[in-house]
């Protein structure tokens, strides 16, 4: 899993049917420091995160696994909403 | 499978319900040196892992074997520890 911040969010109304009701955010991964790295992932939301949070993603099929989330089309999922990070 | 350093951990309060009471731990891949190698990433531990320790993890759809497979959505995940620093032949 990675972490990442929330930059945004994504609207989307001609969607795969089983994505309906799933809330879209864009995310940018950032390194452990908390400092930002480079490019985004659309990510669909399943812990109720908001804007600017720091989040857990978990990438590729492991992301259908989460709850709510069962053969849904998705490959980035948030998963948790970090409180910290303790890295020595 | 790759090995990895244990250098943290994360707390998470709101997560997924399928990850409520799993461990979160910050590892760094090392290459067969044991130096570092590549970004940190956040691992669920699968075996009583603690920071500081020598680990092998599993990445992929297999990182949620360990748990109830079809319910855990994890795509890294500490499978093992290794026993010593010695223990790895390079």
């Amino acid at each position: 899993m990675i972490i990442a911040r929330i930059l945004g969010t994504v609207v989307s109304t001609q969607k795969d049917e089983r994505l309906h009701g799933k809330k879209l955010l864009i995310v940018r991964p950032i390194n452990v420091d908390g400092s930002d790295t480079t490019g985004y992932v659309v990510v669909v939301d399943t812990v109720g995160a908001g804007y600017h949070e720091r989040v857990l993603v978990v990438a590729g099929s492991s992301a259908r696994l989460a709850q709510g989330l069962k053969d849904v089309p998705v490959d980035a999922a948030i998963v948790g909403v970090i409180d910290t990070v303790d890295v020595n | 499978m790759q090995l990895a350093r244990v250098i943290g951990t994360v707390v998470a309060t709101v997560k997924n319900d399928s990850l409520e009471g799993r461990k979160l731990l910050v590892v760094q891949t090392v290459d067969r040196n044991l130096e570092a190698s590549g970004k940190p990433m956040v691992a669920i531990d699968s075996v009583g892992a603690g920071v500081g320790e020598l680990v092998f993890w599993c990445r992929g759809k297999e990182a949620s074997f360990p748990f109830k497979r079809e319910d855990t959505p994890t795509d890294c995940t500490i499978v093992g520890i290794i026993d010593s620093e010695q223990h790895v032949t390079k």
